[in-house]
Formats: structure tokens, C-alpha cells, sequence
């Protein structure tokens, strides 16, 4: 049970706070991109369901906290410089 | 190309299903708006998701009331600020699911139509109720099968042709309304942009993907999006004042795909004969006549 | 102090009079019989430039609950009205807007539920909604029902509570019958009521928060029990500010009041308009040498229990009038008389009477029946019939 205490009215002010749960938790395939392939298109960026995905300074890079594994990104990528793999146990 | 946010209004950490389709909406939509925005969302997969207290995915002010009240919640929200004088630039968005826009919440939204409140609706659509276990819908598909109307011996699931949400919007001669899928992230954006700026009602219909209970791959969702506009089964169109004003040009597929494309990806249409697809594929064409393409 | 002003008004004006004097900033609602003149009232203020407020013409009395949530969870004071069928059309939001705590405050024309439609004064409306968590304030004529309005406002609104309020004035004896009433003066109500800030949360985007969470089995409990300590905590502010009240306008409220029953065997407990008969009853029977008295409950949510057990506890008999109906067992006052009092060492016998459900009169000799009654039931040391009905019409049973 969480140690959280309720507030009046349920009214919740922590903005943002799902960020506690890492539903990274959830997948079984992870991806990996290929820099030199990335073009930067931010296709993947976009099309996250969860905003795993984030902009670095030549490519992109995944966060795998919430990464749920859907493979959107690995199906969208133009240039196929995403690939799904195995999750290590 | 997206924009480089300061911040994604729309946290990580939500429990949507891996590759919602609904997950890629709101993240567009709610960094579109921007962080001056207050929203409703009715019940349904979004709120369920997003909102398990003590935690809640929502970087802006959030209300969620009841299924079928996301506009009257938006219109005493409006109200309220401009009272306050409070109103200023903030955006108000009522969000609702096609449960909430199409059926449940249809009176709702017809009267904050009616009442030209400056508010945006948009309806997330997955063609069922989703959050309860698909059930059927005014917005399901016809030849889908759900858990209330499922394919069987003698029946074909769903027997019903979808309601016409948006131009049923568009006929109460709002100022902006738009159909949008996640396939399309910069024209969703465009569109709730235009929503958002339009003085009155608007009323954007986002098409939304559902592995769960359309029963595709989980990395499907975009692809099936893309499909469903370049088959002419989900037409993006614009309308200001009731007038349709735009059907968007790279979306007004010159050559359709064929329907059987899109339908044999998922599940839901897994059982329908080649007669069946005929049939669809007939109202898909008629229906693309009508939109001029 | 300023002056009160004398009018002669109906009951929908009163509460319509008393919502003005406190500046509400929304009022989204829907027309319902007999309530329907409180909205009409709003607007022809607002058009007058009387009001600086909004009315929100809903669709529905659901959406007008709906609008009230949203708007109040905004930070703006909020009212509506409504009766019968539109009490029960909003029933869910009702008990959201009591789970979010915002102090709405609602006026009821208190009328019968269908079926068979009526119109007609009753309270099955509120008392079906006692559930709800809103606190329900019965008023037993015009100026109570003014009075009670911003009282409405006041202990709502107060940081100890923050939980809605309904004020139900009886369907068409009050809402449409013109009576005397003094209206305070604005600055009065100003200096009583100061204005509304949330102190537990708005929605604004410079402090964004989400209202109406998923409450999990984790929580859930916790919270339900959170805000029914705030009702059950209510009573002490209550008398408070009745007490200010009073001080200030001169008007004397409480949560039951007692009328001869220091020294009375039997007891009427009353709810609403019908207080008024029963007093006049009570005067004539006692002119007769009949010791009884009359309790007339106002708030009925949170159940002023301790009163009762204070005023009653003594008693031989206590006489339960209910002018509502749950089918099954008996009147909500008796099934809540009942229970304060089972694990009393000292309770006096109690008989419920069903009366005047769907506008049906209810006279002073029904009064004097049920008083009668209830001293046989005392005298016999039993009560053989728990739940009686009054003034029914014979003639007409199949």
C-alpha cells in the first residue's frame, strides 16, 4: 500500500506524478536504436505512447523507466534504425 | 517534425496499454494546447489511466466528474473564469471517449454546442467502450465484432454503420470542426491549434487505435491509423461554421487502398466473409464520392 | 446594521432573493416544477444588471449539477435549483460533488417523485439523496428559506466543512405562496459572508492539480471516511454560525428546535411547512391539557441526533411525521429517530406516520389523531403499528 496520505476532496497536487511508476516494468522486448542510421526525423518522439523517447544532440534515446515495449517506434522508423530485442532477464 | 517542448504535459508512468493509440493523441494534443489549459475527461480508458490517486499523469489542472459530463463540467468551468475574470488565454478542453461523445455524452456536448461556449471538445475514438471491456458503440464500425454485439453463428458483430459524429458537430454550425488520427501527428496538431483558437465551440475527432480490443500487434496502432485514412474508411476532413472547408490534400488518397487491408490487420474483422468486405467496400467507396475523391 | 427590508413574497422569490444577496458567480440551471421561478429570478436579475452572475441554461438537471462541479471547482461561488424528477436525474453528481468536496449550494422545491407524476409538496426528493453527502436544510416558511440560503452559503463554504448544501422549501405551500419576510441588507450578507477561496485546491494553471481521481480499494475507504468526518464534524459549525445569525439579523435557528417539550409526554417531530400546523396543533391540544410538544428538525443532514436524544430522551412517546416514503420499511426520520435512539438507556416509544406525500393536506386534526395515537401506543406500553398512514382517502382504494 502506498505510504501517501489522501488529501480533502481526493484533489491530487502532485502534477505529473506518475512518474513514480516505471512501467518500464512492463515490456519484454526493448528497443535499440542505431545512431549513425538515425536521420532525427523524431517520428519515434512523436509517436510514443508513453514519451519514452527523447531528443539527444545527433539522434534519440530511449527511456527505458517507462519504455513499455510496443514496438511503435521499430514499425515507424523511415530509415529502420530501430530494432526491437529481447529484454535481458 | 515536432516541436521542441520545455516540458510533456502528458507524464510517463500512465497505465495505458502498451501502444495505445489514445497514449500518441494526448501527448500531441496536450503539448499542442500548451500548459494554460484546463481540461474535463469523462470516464473512460484516458481517465482510468491517467489518474489512479496518489498519482495522476496530468502536468495541467484536470477535472474528472462523471461519463457522460465532460462538456456541462467544461461549461461551468468556462463560465466560471470569465466571471472571475480569470479567462484570459486558458484554453478549456473537455475530453470524452466515444462512449462519452457519441452516446453517453452526446446531450452534453450537443448543449455546450448549442450554447457556443468557448470550448474544445475532442472525442478520443477507439470504436467501443474500451475502459469496460469492449462493448459496442454508436461510433463501432459496422462488421466489428465486440463484446456486446460479437460475431457468431448468425450474426455478423456489429450491424449498425458508425454515427456520424463529426458532421452531426459540424451541423450545429460550430466555428471549427476536425477529424484527426495519430498516424497524422503534425495535422492533429494543426487542427487542435485551430480548435483551440476558434472563438466558440470546436470539436476535434481523433481516431485512435486499440490493440486490446481491435486485437492487432501492439506496434500496429500507427500503421492501422495511416490505413484507415488511405482506404477511405476514416476521412480527415475540416469544416468552420458548419461548412466543410478542407479535406486534407495528402490525405485525400488518390488511389485508396483497398479495405481489406486495413481490416484484415485486426482481429475484430477477423471473421467477416469476402461478401462481407465487399459490402464494406462498397459504402467506403460511396462514401468517398461524397467527399469528392 | 442596515435595515431589513419588508416584502411579501413567495418561497421560490425568497430563496431566489437570498441566493442574490450572497453573490454567487455561476448558476447553471434547469426549470423544474415548482422550483422553476428561482432560475427565472436569476435571469431577470442578471438582465437587470442586479447580479453580476451567469446563468448557464443547460440541457438537463444532470449537466446543471455538472456545470455547478466544474464551475465551483474553479474557485466561483455556485447555486442552482430544482425538485423532484431533476433531484433525481443529477443523483450521481450529487454525490460527486459532496466526494470533491465543493460547497454548492442547491435549492429544493421539495416535491414527490414519479411514478404517478406530481407535482406536488413532499420530501421523498432531498430525502432520497440523504446518502449524497450534501447537508439538507429544511425550512418551515419564507424567511426561513431565505434565511436558510445564505446560511447555505456560509457553513459550506467554511473551512472546516466545505461540503454542498441543499435548502428545501415545500413544493407550491412555500415556493408559490406569497408570505412576509425580512430581507437583510447586501452589506450585511457581505460582512457575513466573506467571499469564497478554496483552501483545499482549485483548478488553475498556475498550480495545476486533477480533481476526481481514481480512488482505488487503497484509498477509497480513507477518503469516504475523510469527508463523512467533515459532515459529522459539521454540527458545531453549524450552531456557530447560526449563533452569528442570529446575533446579526436577529433570527433565531437550530438544528431542532423545541417547542413545549420541557415538561411533554409526547413529542411531534416535523420537517418543513407542516412545522407551522403542528405548532398550531400543539397549542390547542395543550390549551386541552394534553402535554405534548413539537420538535421541528431543519438540518436534516448531519442528523442532529444529539438534539433529539436531548429534547426527546425524556419523552414518553415521540411521534415521527414523515412526509416521504421508503417503501419496505417506513419514513427516513423514523429509521434515523430509531437508530439514535437503540442503544439509549432512556428512549421514548416511537410511531411513525406517513403524510401528506404528493401535495395531500395535512390539518391540525391530523395532528391531534397522531397525537392521539401515539399516547395509545404509550399508555398500551406497546406499539402494534410502527408505520401508520394519515388522511387517507378511503373512498378512493380499490
Amino acid at each position: 500500500m502506498s505510504k501517501m496520505k489522501i488529501t480533502i476532496g481526493g484533489i491530487n497536487k502532485e502534477a505529473g506524478s506518475s512518474k513514480e511508476y516505471k512501467t518500464g516494468s512492463w515490456r519484454t522486448m526493448k528497443p535499440e536504436v542505431d545512431i549513425e542510421k538515425c536521420i532525427q526525423c523524431l517520428k519515434c518522439l512523436d509517436y510514443c505512447p508513453d514519451g519514452a523517447v527523447t531528443k539527444t544532440e545527433d539522434a534519440i534515446e530511449f527511456d527505458l523507466d517507462y519504455c513499455k515495449g510496443c514496438g511503435i517506434c521499430e514499425r515507424e522508423c523511415p530509415v529502420d534504425a530501430i530494432v526491437m530485442i529481447e529484454e535481458e532477464k | 517534425m515536432s516541436e521542441d517542448e520545455d516540458k510533456e504535459l502528458f507524464a510517463s508512468g500512465h497505465r495505458m496499454c502498451a501502444g495505445c493509440g489514445e497514449g500518441t493523441a494526448m501527448r500531441a494534443i496536450l503539448n499542442e494546447a500548451g500548459p494554460n489549459t484546463i481540461a474535463t475527461v469523462a470516464t473512460g480508458c484516458l481517465e482510468v489511466t491517467t489518474t489512479a490517486f496518489p498519482q495522476t499523469a496530468w502536468e495541467i489542472p484536470l477535472i474528472h466528474a462523471a461519463f457522460e459530463n465532460a462538456a456541462s463540467v467544461a461549461s461551468g468551468i468556462e463560465v466560471a473564469l470569465k466571471q472571475m475574470d480569470k479567462k484570459g488565454e486558458t484554453n478549456i478542453v473537455s475530453f470524452a471517449g466515444d462512449g462519452g461523445t457519441f452516446d453517453i455524452g452526446f446531450q452534453a456536448l450537443s448543449g455546450m454546442f448549442e450554447r457556443k461556449h468557448n470550448i474544445t471538445h475532442i472525442c478520443l475514438d477507439n470504436e467501443a467502450y474500451m475502459n469496460t471491456g469492449i462493448q459496442r458503440c454508436s461510433s463501432t464500425p459496422y462488421g466489428a465484432s465486440t463484446t456486446t454485439s460479437p460475431s457468431g453463428e448468425v450474426s455478423i458483430g456489429e450491424d449498425r454503420p458508425k454515427k456520424p459524429l463529426a458532421r452531426i458537430s459540424g451541423a450545429h454550425d460550430i466555428p471549427y470542426v476536425a477529424t484527426a488520427t495519430i498516424a497524422y501527428v503534425d495535422d492533429l496538431r494543426k487542427k487542435v491549434r485551430k480548435a483551440l483558437d476558434a472563438d466558440g465551440p470546436a470539436l476535434v475527432h481523433v481516431f485512435a487505435p486499440c490493440p486490446t480490443g481491435w486485437r492487432h500487434g501492439s506496434d500496429d496502432s500507427v500503421e492501422l491509423a495511416r490505413l484507415a485514412v488511405e482506404t477511405g474508411i476514416f476521412v480527415l476532413w475540416e469544416a468552420e461554421d458548419g461548412e466543410i472547408c478542407d479535406i486534407n490534400i495528402t490525405k485525400k488518397p488518390k488511389d485508396r487502398k483497398p479495405v481489406e487491408e486495413y481490416l484484415k490487420k485486426q482481429r475484430r474483422f477477423a471473421h467477416l466473409t469476402d461478401e462481407h468486405i465487399e459490402k464494406i467496400q462498397e459504402e467506403v467507396d460511396e462514401k468517398c464520392e461524397e467527399y469528392g475523391f | 446594521m442596515g435595515e431589513q427590508k419588508g416584502m411579501t413574497i413567495q418561497g421560490n422569490m425568497a430563496t431566489a432573493l437570498g441566493a442574490k444577496l450572497c453573490d454567487p458567480d455561476v448558476v447553471p440551471a434547469y426549470p423544474i416544477t415548482p422550483s422553476t421561478l428561482f432560475p427565472e429570478k436569476i435571469s431577470e436579475y442578471i438582465a437587470d444588471g442586479e447580479l453580476d452572475a451567469e446563468m448557464i441554461r443547460v440541457e438537463s438537471e444532470h449537466s446543471a449539477m455538472s456545470a455547478c462541479i466544474g464551475a465551483s471547482a474553479s474557485g466561483a461561488r455556485t447555486c442552482t435549483a430544482s425538485a423532484s424528477q431533476g433531484i433525481a436525474l443529477m443523483h450521481e453528481m450529487l454525490f460527486i460533488a459532496a466526494g470533491m468536496r465543493l460547497p454548492i449550494v442547491m435549492a429544493v422545491g421539495n416535491r414527490a417523485l414519479s411514478a404517478p407524476i406530481n407535482i406536488w409538496a413532499d420530501h421523498q426528493d432531498s430525502v432520497s439523496s440523504r446518502d449524497s453527502g450534501w447537508m439538507q436544510f429544511y425550512a418551515e416558511k419564507n424567511q426561513e428559506g431565505l434565511d436558510l440560503m445564505i446560511l447555505a452559503f456560509r457553513i459550506a463554504e467554511d473551512e472546516r466543512v466545505l461540503l454542498p448544501a441543499m435548502v428545501g422549501i415545500d413544493g407550491f405551500v412555500l415556493t408559490h405562496t406569497v408570505e412576509g419576510v425580512q430581507v437583510p441588507a447586501k452589506e450585511d450578507v457581505d460582512d457575513f459572508l466573506p467571499p469564497y477561496d478554496p483552501p483545499h485546491g482549485k483548478l488553475d494553471p498556475e498550480n495545476p492539480m486533477t480533481f476526481g481521481s481514481l480512488g482505488t480499494p487503497d484509498f477509497y475507504q480513507e477518503l469516504k471516511y475523510d469527508q463523512t468526518e467533515a459532515l459529522e464534524n459539521a454540527p458545531e459549525v453549524i450552531d456557530e454560525i447560526f449563533d452569528e445569525f442570529e446575533e446579526e439579523f436577529g433570527r433565531e435557528y437550530n438544528r431542532i428546535t423545541p417547542y413545549k417539550c420541557d415538561d411533554a409526554d409526547i413529542i411531534l417531530l416535523t420537517m418543513g411547512s407542516m412545522s407551522g400546523t403542528a405548532r398550531a396543533a400543539v397549542d390547542e391540544m395543550r390549551e386541552e391539557g394534553e402535554k405534548v410538544g413539537l420538535a421541528k428538525m431543519t438540518v436534516f443532514r448531519p442528523f442532529p441526533g444529539d438534539l433529539l436524544k436531548e429534547i426527546a430522551g425524556d419523552a414518553d412517546g415521540l411521534a415521527v411525521v414523515d412526509r416521504n416514503i421508503s417503501p419496505g420499511f417506513g419514513g427516513a426520520m423514523f429509521a434515523e429517530s430509531a437508530g439514535t435512539f437503540i442503544n439509549e438507556s432512556k428512549s421514548p416509544l416511537m410511531k411513525n406516520f406517513i403524510v401528506g406525500l404528493g401535495g395531500r393536506e395535512i390539518f391540525k386534526e391530523n395532528f391531534k389523531e397522531m397525537y392521539e395515537k401515539t399516547k395509545e401506543a404509550v399508555e398500551a406500553g406497546e406499539v402494534e403499528k410502527p408505520v401508520e398512514w394519515i388522511n387517507m382517502n378511503e373512498d378512493v382504494m380499490r
